[in-house]
């Protein structure tokens, strides 16, 4: 019995949701008296593996095969299932992400595990083995009850906060079997825009709705988000239209987002709009309509013009640095 | 071509979400079903490619009797034929098992559903019925095109979107813009009411049980910060509220 941690790579280096989840797998491990492992797929270096020690993990499998650079749904899932074997792990952690999420569906099918996404806090293990998800997209949470040998957790962004110490894990290369039958699906081109901050990673996003009349006048948006090391998001209309492309659209229909902080510019704050941001930590409302829903879900408002207010913002948070 | 579309019957996205019997049933009263959105783009998706290239689309629903309201709007949007599986789905093992049941007993080309339930927003039931079957699946995809065996999809990612070129068949879970959401005409509604929907038992556990339910905390009043006094916000997003 051990907990296994699968974990996402960015260009080599382990993403923050996934270190999240090494955290969190390494506090369910320690409450069950076990230890904790890591299995990265893809290109990465030891030192870069290592800090999952600094989170809780006694080891690292990586399995490093050129065959599995791209991911590759049905291949990672493979992978992870051959490395639930060998550590007879019976709890396997990992971030939500469209990935994790693909991945681990396949490998609950693989070994009939239980499986439960969403989960917003460390389990219950007083009686049985029980987790909080969210559900209703954000507008209630579950207690669930998990009954099979094997089960797989999917946490939510920001479930726990984790303590980085000084520990150090042991890397293992890891070289499972990978069959041809894996790679039927081709992936043939890849476009994804670059120098910007992740979406569903970041702990700060500034987002953007049709209050900001066209696309010609995002420059305010991005200036902002750029002070901040934020991320960009947008509202559905806006995504419909095009003024923006559709990986930035949150809400009910969009990408769920959970930060530290969600600035909301021009954004009426409708129920579906909600839904897939409530669960930030706070929230701000900047909108020039003082009867806008929004205000009533925020923690911080401005009644404003976006045009006058976001430059002041920018300029008031480059000067307090 | 023939196309299997799984479809949830969920509180409509406006839906105020509350409990009773302390804490441990979702309450109905006063809350409108609909076919869950993520879903709605599978089915006009399939009910395009019908129109296109020809073949039947059958609608699956794994649910109580109460769905049936939605299975029949379905059938009114294009569907040819519907399924239900007359059971609470509560777990998604569950009912990725009950869609791998019915599918593995015809040769469906392509399974389509939402990325995910309105409901408990699992998003791992594509995943669950690709492994089950033994053949690809994909989620979310925004694109599909099928040329002979051949799909051509767009799948997003993080950030961006990729292009993939898989073999049917498979299994996806779709989301906008792969297809316009489709409203029945009065002909598909009367067509509706006389297409077959067959009814059968589940088989197989629940690896969950929901124990309980709970409602996030109220939120606090919004404290309101004058337009031209923004160093004040900063102040408090660094101080009080310490995000920044
Ligand atoms: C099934 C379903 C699913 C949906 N899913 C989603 C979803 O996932 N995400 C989503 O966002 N929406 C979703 N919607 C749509 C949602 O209902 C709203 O229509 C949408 O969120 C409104 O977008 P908006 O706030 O940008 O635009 P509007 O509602 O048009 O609001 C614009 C706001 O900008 C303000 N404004 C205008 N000019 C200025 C200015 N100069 N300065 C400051 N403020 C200004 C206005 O006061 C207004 O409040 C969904 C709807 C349905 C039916």
């Amino acid at each position: 019995m051990s907990v296994l941690i699968f974990v996402e790579l960015d260009n080599g280096a382990i993403k923050k949701s996934s270190l999240e989840a090494v955290f969190y797998g390494s506090e369910v491990a320690k409450a069950q008296g076990t230890s904790a492992t890591v299995l990265a797929i893809g290109a990465s270096s030891d030192s870069e593996l290592s800090k999952a020690g600094n989170f809780g993990a006694k080891k690292v499998l990586h399995a490093n095969d050129s065959k599995l650079d791209q991911a590759n749904i049905q291949a990672y899932a493979s992978v992870l299932s051959a490395a639930v074997e060998k550590e007879s792990a019976s709890v396997i952690v990992l971030a939500k992400s469209s990935l994790g999420d693909a991945v681990a569906a396949r490998v609950a099918g693989k070994l009939k595990a239980s499986i439960v996404s969403n989960i917003t806090e460390l389990p219950d293990l007083s009686s049985g083995f029980k987790v909080k998800r969210s559900i209703y997209t954000g507008k209630a949470f579950a207690v669930v009850e998990m009954l099979s040998d094997k089960k797989i957790l999917a946490i939510k962004k920001n479930a726990v906060s984790p303590v980085e110490t000084a520990d150090s894990a042991q890397i293992e290369v890891f070289t499972p079997e990978v069959s041809e039958a894996d790679f039927t699906v081709k992936i043939t081109g890849t476009h994804k825009a670059s120098g910007t901050v992740s979406l569903p990673e970041a702990d700060i996003v500034v987002s953007a709705g049709r209050g900001l009349k066209g696309p010609e006048n995002w420059g305010i948006v991005e200036d902002l988000a750029k002070a901040l090391g934020a991320a960009t998001a947008c509202s559905k209309p806006v995504s419909d239209l095009d003024w923006r492309p559709h990986h930035e659209h949150v809400g009910q229909t969009g990408i769920k987002v959970s930060p530290n902080l969600y600035i909301a510019c021009g954004i009426s704050g409708a129920i579906q709009h909600l839904a897939g941001v409530n669960s930030s930590k706070v929230i701000v409302v900047i909108n020039k309509d003082p009867e806008a829903p929004f205000f009533k879900a925020a923690d911080y408002g401005i009644v404003g013009d976006v045009f006058d207010v976001l430059p002041k913002l920018t300029k008031a948070i480059e000067a307090s640095k | 071509m023939k196309i299997l579309v799984c479809i949830t019957n969920v509180p409509d996205t406006t839906a105020k979400i509350s409990f009773t019997d302390s804490d441990t049933k979702f309450n109905k009263a006063g809350v409108t079903y609909i076919c869950g959105p993520y879903d709605d783009y599978a089915l006009s998706r399939a009910v395009e490619l019908k129109e296109q290239s020809g073949g039947t689309v059958t609608v699956l629903n794994v649910g109580e009797a109460d769905s049936e309201q939605v299975i029949r709007k379905c059938l009114a949007i294009g569907a040819d034929d519907a399924i239900r599986v007359n059971c609470e789905p509560t777990d998604s093992y569950f009912v990725a098992q009950q869609i791998a049941a019915i599918a593995s007993q015809e040769n469906y080309d392509l399974i389509l559903m939402g990325r995910e339930s309105i409901d408990f927003n699992g998003g791992v039931v594509h995943g669950l019925v690709g492994e089950m079957l033994g053949i690809p699946s994909l989620s979310p995809v925004m694109k599909l095109d099928i040329d002979g065996k051949t799909a051509r999809i767009t799948r997003e990612i993080e950030g961006g979107k990729e292009d993939i070129e898989a073999t049917l068949p498979l299994v996806l879970g779709c989301q906008e813009p792969i297809a316009e959401w489709k409203i029945p005409n009065m002909r598909g509604i009367m067509t509706a009411r006389t297409k077959p929907l067959k009814v059968v038992e589940p088989t197989g556990d629940d690896l969950t049980v929901t124990r309980k339910f709970e409602l996030p905390a109220p939120k606090g009043a919004v404290k309101m910060i004058a337009a031209d006094e923004v160093e004040k916000l900063v102040d408090l997003l660094k101080n009080e509220a310490k995000v920044l």
